[in-house]
């Protein structure tokens, strides 16, 4: 919880590399903004850290944090905080496809440790770290609630979930090959219905059959 | 068995179209209007006739939780919040919701807010839920475009305004007041309580923190009558509830099922049942994993609900069911958790920061049996010491899934240290 120069791993060029939101940002934050009141503009300072840091490739950098301090007139402390606090936010550069593996009991009692080492292998890097090539970051993280489905990864937004170390080779794979596989559960179900038979929503004549495709 | 036409939530499973047709196909924003007449005491008094009881986790009678709101303005704006920030390990039910209802969510925040005095609802959801919270945000254009909701609300004469706030990652936002902290652009630590936030929540405006599931099922128990819902399951213990199933099951699944449902029957009704069979159960976590975990002997006849999980010390927390079978390593899965409230903690109590790293530490060390037998005594006496000593309930919830190991599985625990110890002294004795 504690902010690490020395463990942000980014140059002191990227860290300082200017920065500003895009007019198309600037648009979605003051939008974000309007949804608090008046005199509560701090209330949007995880949204706006968001919108830097996907308009920052993924991460935020010293400059990323102190534009939207200035945004937001709030002391560059108080957001510093903020970006340190949340673990979604990234303060050192990370790779193009960004593989969060859970690693909480339900994903672990269904294989999560095995699709760490997937990750890993096929990444070629360690947890924390990055490929060589910028293709992947891979981390664990704690659980991302889709326990239904465990194990699973988040790869960006998008959450990939029954997944077999098989699966989650091929997934990684094809991200590699620039492919953009379909998230969601990976063994053929939909959502987080049992495989196979339903045992519920099977009787409901107004609605469209339950579990036909 | 609940029937299906007791259940509430009717697109679980994303079968159906999520936006606003799908919704008004299936009932939701039926003549909401009509709900809003019942007027602010009625409703309010229709939820506390249900029994509704809060689905977070906590189980807080919701009617009387609502009645805590200011009857009269005193100048300040009210607001129901809504925790969508679901993470309590185990738990994926909300997901369901967000997703695959989220109107059933947005009417329900309509005349829960209405029945606080509240004209302003904001939906907090973890940020990792970036397709659920845009599923949301659809849902909330939608619902304003129609004139479902802002001004004159469903033609109620009630302004009410929905807003989606997306968190950023910290299991600790789920706790209310840490919540409303983050909310205000902060750090997520807790509040000490009082105030609370009926009296001084968001901004210092009187607020209310339901979960989503609780919002969510508000309209329908308006609609069918509080008798009807507090006619499932057992007093104290009514209506239906979402069950998540994880972990060495056949068919892990959510499912709606009434309040009270045979855990066994749960497990072999919708989730094909235990991997291995009923024999090869060895332990079930059946509320999330910040509750004690029962042994399979526990399992046979438990009913799945508030009091009598309680009467076994543990608890129905947010009905998320987490199986273990024989292949399991109890003590590394008990450990795993450990870590996951380590990693949590938001530092600001000194029993939780340092006690949920210690705990993690000697539990770590216990799952090769390098530990000392009388150090399982002090590890239950350090549980003690974090237990009740802290702002918050995260102190508590890391310390009971421990208690629950030793109070359980102690013998596991010690056969490993004396295992240990046995393969230490083999070199020794083999010379």
């Amino acid at each position: 919880m504690t902010f690490e120069p020395e463990a942000v791993g980014a140059s002191e060029a990227e860290e300082t590399s200017a920065f500003g939101f895009s007019a198309e940002n600037k648009e979605r934050l003051d939008r974000i903004i309007g949804r608090y009141p008046a005199g509560r503009e701090n209330s949007a300072v995880i949204p706006a850290l968001d919108l830097a840091q996907r308009q920052n490739g993924g991460w935020l950098s010293k400059a990323a944090i102190e534009h939207v301090a200035t945004y937001l007139s709030m002391p560059k402390i108080r957001v510093l905080e903020v970006a340190t606090f949340y673990s979604m936010f990234n303060l050192k550069p990370v790779g193009r496809h960004f593989v969060q593996v859970c690693r909480t009991t339900p994903c672990w009692l269904r294989g999560s440790d095995e699709l760490a080492e997937t990750a890993k292998a096929v990444a070629g890097c360690g947890l924390g770290e990055s490929s060589d090539d910028g293709m992947f970051t891979v981390v664990e993280v704690e659980c991302l609630g889709a326990c239904c489905n465990a194990p699973m990864v988040q790869i960006n937004d998008d959450y990939y979930e029954d997944l077999t170390a098989e699966t989650f080779r091929a997934l990684l794979e094809a991200l590699k090959r620039g492919e953009t596989p379909k998230p969601g559960p990976q063994n053929g179900r939909k959502g987080s219905e049992p495989v196979g038979e339903w045992t519920s929503l099977t009787d409901l004549p107004d609605l469209p059959r339950a579990g036909a495709e | 068995m609940l029937s299906d036409a007791d259940r509430i939530f009717r697109n679980l499973y994303g079968q159906d179209d999520w936006g606003l047709p799908g919704a008004r196909r299936r009932g939701i924003w039926d003549n909401t209007k009509a709900l809003i007449e019942l007027g602010r005491d009625k409703i309010v008094e229709e939820i506390k006739e249900s029994g509704l009881r809060g689905r977070g986790g906590a189980g807080f009678p919701a009617g009387v939780k609502w009645s805590f709101m200011p009857k009269e303005p005193d100048g300040r704006p009210a607001y129901l919040v809504v925790n969508a920030d679901e993470s309590e390990p185990g738990t994926c039910k909300d997901r369901e919701i967000l997703r695959n209802d989220p109107h059933l969510l947005l009417e329900g925040c309509l005349v829960a807010g209405f029945a606080m005095g509240a004209h302003t609802a904001y939906i907090y959801i973890r940020g990792e839920f970036f397709n659920e919270g845009s599923h949301v945000q659809q849902a909330i254009d939608e619902a304003y475009d129609a004139g479902l909701i802002g001004k004159n609300a469903c033609g109620s004469d009630w302004d009410f305004d929905i807003h989606l706030h997306r968190g950023a990652g910290a299991y600790i936002c789920g706790e209310e007041t840490a919540l409303l902290e983050s909310l205000e652009g902060k750090k997520g630590q807790p509040r000490l309580k009082p105030p609370f936030p009926a009296a001084s929540g968001l901004y210092g405006c009187p607020t209310t923190v339901n979960n989503v599931e609780t919002i969510a099922v508000a309209p329908t128990i308006l609609r069918r009558g509080s008798g009807w819902f507090a006619g499932i399951g057992r007093p104290n213990n009514t209506g239906t509830k979402l069950f998540c199933i994880s972990g060495h099951v056949n068919n892990p699944c959510n499912v709606e099922e009434a309040m009270g449902i045979p855990l066994r029957e749960l497990l072999e009704k919708h989730a094909g049942g235990v991997r291995g069979g009923w024999s090869n159960l060895l332990a079930v976590i059946p509320g999330g994993s910040s509750v004690p975990c029962l042994t399979n002997e526990m399992c046979g006849d438990i009913l799945m609900d508030f009091d009598s999980l309680r009467e076994v010390r543990s608890g129905l927390g947010t009905a998320a069911v987490i199986v273990m079978d024989k292949s399991t390593d109890i003590i590394a899965a008990i450990a795993r958790l450990a870590h996951f409230y380590k990693h949590e903690s938001c530092g600001q109590c000194t029993p939780c920061r340092e006690g949920t790293g210690w705990m993690y530490r000697v539990l770590t060390r216990m799952v090769h049996g390098e530990a000392e037998v009388e150090e399982i005594d002090l590890l239950e006496q350090v549980t003690r010491q974090v237990e009740g000593h802290t702002i918050c309930a995260l102190g508590d919830a890391a310390a009971w899934p421990i208690q629950g190991l030793i109070r359980h599985f102690r013998p596991e625990i010690e056969h490993r240290i004396v295992e240990r110890k046995l393969r230490e002294q083999q070199p020794a004795a083999a010379e």
